[in-house]
């Protein structure tokens, strides 16, 4: 990270003119910084011998290097796959035909915004398979060729599509605006699928795919390592609220199966979401279960193949036959929400087994019937309609030291629509709430730079140029209202946004919407706390020995 | 570059008929060959298309959710039915306005960048230029091309009579002035500067993007020029028309060369319509993230290539590699035999 310019500078470099040469003849930047690392071949190795046929050889390669060590015979592969995928997904092949290059979509991404690179426009982004298509696909652009920008299929143009497919989060926010609707999140996934085929591959997501069907989780983290953590996190909840909660693991008989992204297990601050979750289930006496198997929310193969994705997901339903729970609840995530909302029903849906039933609040008694064919309820949802009957006693004052903002995540707000449910949370366990300027939220909101596997260190710059639109939209409300917490209802998230703030808006934390539930969560009545979820200490309540006061409470 | 390379084939495209006309008298083949054979390559291309399309499988549905989805309690929580709309009357509804409104182009912004007092700023603001452009182009368009039904049809159905009626309201000049025609020319400029001028859009535009627009202005230009300033025989240019729908051909002399330049223009374009990026219209239609419900989590959807050999990796896999560990961490498990520590390990 010490090569990367300070944020004024970086903000100063941004042009956006488009460079003298045409897109087709500029030449691509492969030194490193612009791409991720490449899978370890024993990841691949791992899953070729479980989805045989869809990843090409495993083996140690550069990007930095000239010889991408692809298979001899890599072009064929890439066209028939292409030809295949053509007709297995209208999307790819509508949207390789209808697109007018209106240009509307041109600044609404966000890694446009930060870089002004002309291939981070979505149009252009989608022109580096179009081009494709219409030169190996259609008679005019075989016979007219470059009048009608198409080309055949090269080495340097597969290589083009590593770099720019991954500097795509599918974020979806250039769907929102083209006027027929192109997603440019399907061509990054035809495109994804396409290069696994020939080997090219990044570690940040082949590794995570091999330990979410090994462990269950993509941090790899084995059954009993699981338990220890999240005995650990009982331990610090009755260190904060001097309540013993219960967290029942892989246990038979519950109503109800609990699966969150393995993120929120694993690093700060997703862990206080963590423990918000525990904490608001043991108060509710919630007949519940967790599970070490099916103990990753999230979806690695969302960001890889649809086979893989189908494989991961299937998980969810199989533990849930297995320990006889009749529906799911969610965690905050934002891709697995995509996955659960527009895929999983697809999917798996004929494996459920006989006992699921629409999820159905033991506490309020509202039949959620909007999720009447997964089974599966998002957790805010799940909340609201407990705040919304009164179940919850609720002392907002417990955040008051918190100026709140909320970012909408990529996912549950343009491939899902649950955009109030998380705000009416939020409005109720806090007083201070400032939403982000318009056009920066809803379903307009701006992506994290850390989606879809984007989410490692090596391109960090990449990474904090493309989280230039929310952080300054988040400068903004600090500036303006002082806000000094931007909670999110996405485990990427959680982890991307804090360099992110950071960077861009530096002395703004991030959490999650449940520990915000957790610290305004009153057990008893008369309960005092003295720390929120972080152990941190509460106004009134600081350690007269101890001058030091969390990031958070500093003033500017 | 692109754009004069286009200007120059749409040049090009005006001189045959000339020639082909005048000098090598070519009436028929330019009145009733060309058309003729242009507007089945047209059904043909464009119906062949669609079919492509259609064949091809919708594996998921993932409609773009513009707005709030349908809560557990639509009270507490406003569904945005247009814009994330979950039956088919709602989408139906979504799609009608996208498209004869244009909505989700209505929604562009333009971003800027600029440096404020203590930090710099990403700025956005509503750009609705674009739209009124699209609007305007093909409004104009689709009225002027509902219009010419007038040749085609006899009796003149009345609402062809109403829409010349209403579209030459401002009683300007004789012939009266059409507002379509001003609108389709104004709208082919004001897309085609946007495109020569606007260094973005000027980046990714393409022969194929600047062609239909010059093309369309020829053929707007030729249209205006037969009507206001050649002043063509129509009763005559009828008679030919109604001749090729009812199959019996004709071409009258009194017929002057800048119809037949009009006609071989339209020709043009249907032939390159149904190969080329025009085929957004019937495309719109098809578009899987606006055309689609955001229903699936309440409704079961079949995806036509779902393979069912691709199972979760089994629990009864992962108890046997990791049982030892769990039991010693008290997790329950399935089989009590996985618990036990391989018998190596126990001598």
């Amino acid at each position: 990270m010490s090569d990367i310019p300070k944020a004024d500078e970086l903000f100063k470099s941004i042009d956006y003119n488009p460079p003298t040469t045409g897109w087709m003849e500029t030449p691509v930047d492969f030194s490193p910084g612009h791409w991720c690392y490449p899978a370890k071949p024993e990841k691949i190795e791992y899953m070729d011998s479980k989805l045989p046929g869809l990843w090409g050889p495993a083996r140690e390669w550069l990007p930095s290097n000239d010889d991408w060590k692809l298979p001899p015979n890599w072009k064929e592969i890439v066209v028939n796959g292409f030809r295949e995928r053509l007709k297995k997904f209208r999307t790819l092949q509508v949207y390789m035909d209808i697109c007018v290059r209106c240009g509307a979509c041109a600044d609404k991404c966000h890694y446009f915004i930060g870089s002004g690179d002309p291939k981070n426009m979505p149009v252009l982004r989608a022109e580096l398979m179009r081009s494709v298509y219409r030169g190996e696909f259609t008679l005019a652009g075989k016979i007219l060729g470059n009048l009608t920008g198409s080309r055949v299929m090269e080495e340097d143009v597969l290589k083009e599509w590593f770099i720019y497919f991954y500097q795509c989060t599918q974020c979806r926010r250039c769907s929102l605006y083209c006027p027929y609707g192109i997603d440019t999140a399907e061509m990054t996934m035809m495109a994804r699928e396409l290069m696994h085929l020939v080997g090219l591959n990044t570690n940040w997501i082949m590794e995570p795919v091999a330990n979410c069907n090994i462990t269950g989780n993509h941090l790899g983290i084995q059954p009993h390592a699981f338990k220890d953590i999240v005995d650990f996190m009982v331990d610090d909840i009755e260190e904060v609220t001097g309540r013993k909660v219960k967290a029942p693991l892989n246990e038979h008989g519950h109503e109800i199966l609990f699966i969150t992204p393995s993120g929120d297990v694993f690093a700060d601050p997703g862990i206080y979401t963590f423990m918000g979750y525990l904490l608001l289930f043991d108060y509710l006496d919630l007949d519940y279960t967790l599970s070490t198997y099916a103990s990753e929310g999230g979806n690695f193969g969302s960001f890889t193949n649809n086979e893989v994705m189908k494989k991961l997901n299937a998980k969810m339903y199989a533990e849930a036959e297995r320990l006889g729970c009749k529906w799911i609840l969610g965690g905050e995530c934002g891709h697995m929400w995509r996955v659960v909302h527009q895929y999983m029903d697809t999917m798996n849906g004929e494996n459920q087994w006989s006992g699921m039933t629409t999820p159905k609040s033991p506490i309020t008694g509202t039949v959620f019937e909007t999720s009447a064919a997964t089974k599966m309820l998002h957790i805010t949802e799940f909340t609201s309609d407990l705040i919304k009957h009164n179940k919850l006693k609720l002392d907002p004052s417990r955040n008051d030291h918190l100026r709140v903002t909320f970012h909408d995540s990529c996912n549950p707000a343009r491939g899902m629509g649950l955009l109030e449910e998380p705000r009416y949370v939020l409005k109720h366990v806090c007083n201070n709430y400032f939403e982000m300027p318009e056009g920066t939220t809803r379903e307009q909101t701006f992506c994290c730079a850390g989606g879809a596997g984007l989410n490692t260190d090596e391109i960090m710059e990449i990474r904090l140029r493309g989280g230039l639109p929310r952080g300054n939209a988040l400068r903004y409300v600090q500036e303006k209202h002082g806000v000094n917490l931007m909670a999110c209802i996405c485990a990427i998230d959680r982890a991307t946004l804090i360099p992110l703030a950071d960077y861009w808006a530096p002395g703004v934390g991030i959490s999650g919407v449940h520990e915000l539930v957790a610290n305004a969560l009153v057990l008893e009545e008369g309960e005092v706390r003295t720390m929120d979820m972080r152990q941190e200490p509460l106004p009134g309540f600081e350690d007269e020995d101890d001058d030091w006061t969390p990031p958070n409470m500093e003033d500017a | 570059m692109n754009a004069l390379y286009s200007l120059l084939f749409v040049f090009l495209l005006v001189l045959i008929p000339l020639f082909g006309v005048d000098a090598a008298h070519m009436r028929t083949f330019f009145g009733v060959c060309v058309p003729t054979t242009a507007f089945i390559i047209f059904l043909i291309g464009f119906v062949y298309k669609v079919i492509i399309w259609g064949r091809s499988a919708v594996p998921f549905r993932i409609p773009t959710t513009g707005g709030q989805f349908r809560s557990y309690d639509p009270e507490l929580f406003k569904q945005n039915k247009l814009d994330c709309p979950q039956t088919g009357a709602q989408t139906f509804f979504r799609m009608a306005l996208e498209v004869l409104a244009f909505r989700s182009l209505f929604r562009n912004t333009r971003v800027s960048l600029y440096q404020g007092k203590d930090y710099p700023v990403v700025a956005y603001k509503s750009s609705k230029w674009l739209w009124v452009f699209a609007i305007t182009f093909h409004y104009s368009f689709f009225i002027i091309a509902l219009r010419h039904l007038r040749l085609f049809l006899e009796p003149v159905p009345f609402f062809v009579n109403g829409l010349d009626f209403v579209d030459g309201l401002l009683q300007i000049g004789a012939p009266v002035m059409y507002l379509t025609n001003v609108g389709l020319v104004l709208g082919v400029l004001l897309l085609l500067g946007r495109r020569l001028v606007l260094p973005r859009i000027n980046y990714i535009s393409y022969v194929s993007d600047y062609f239909p627009l010059f093309l369309i202005l020829a053929i707007a230009l030729s249209g205006i020029y037969m009507r206001y300033y050649a002043k063509v025989d129509v009763i005559a240019i009828k008679e030919l028309t109604m001749g090729l729908v009812t199959f019996s051909y004709t071409v009258p002399e009194t017929i002057a060369a800048p119809f037949f330049v009009h006609v071989f223009l339209v020709s043009c374009l249907m032939v390159y319509f149904p190969f080329s990026k025009l085929m957004h219209m019937p495309g719109v239609f098809l578009s899987p993230t606006r055309n689609l419900p955001n229903d699936t989590r309440a409704k079961h959807h079949v995806n036509p290539w779902n393979d069912p050999n691709i199972k979760a990796h089994a629990y009864a896999d992962y108890e046997k590699q990791f049982g030892v560990p769990m039991a010693e961490a008290g997790l329950p498990l399935d089989n009590p035999e996985n618990g036990k520590a391989p018998a190596e390990e126990e001598a």
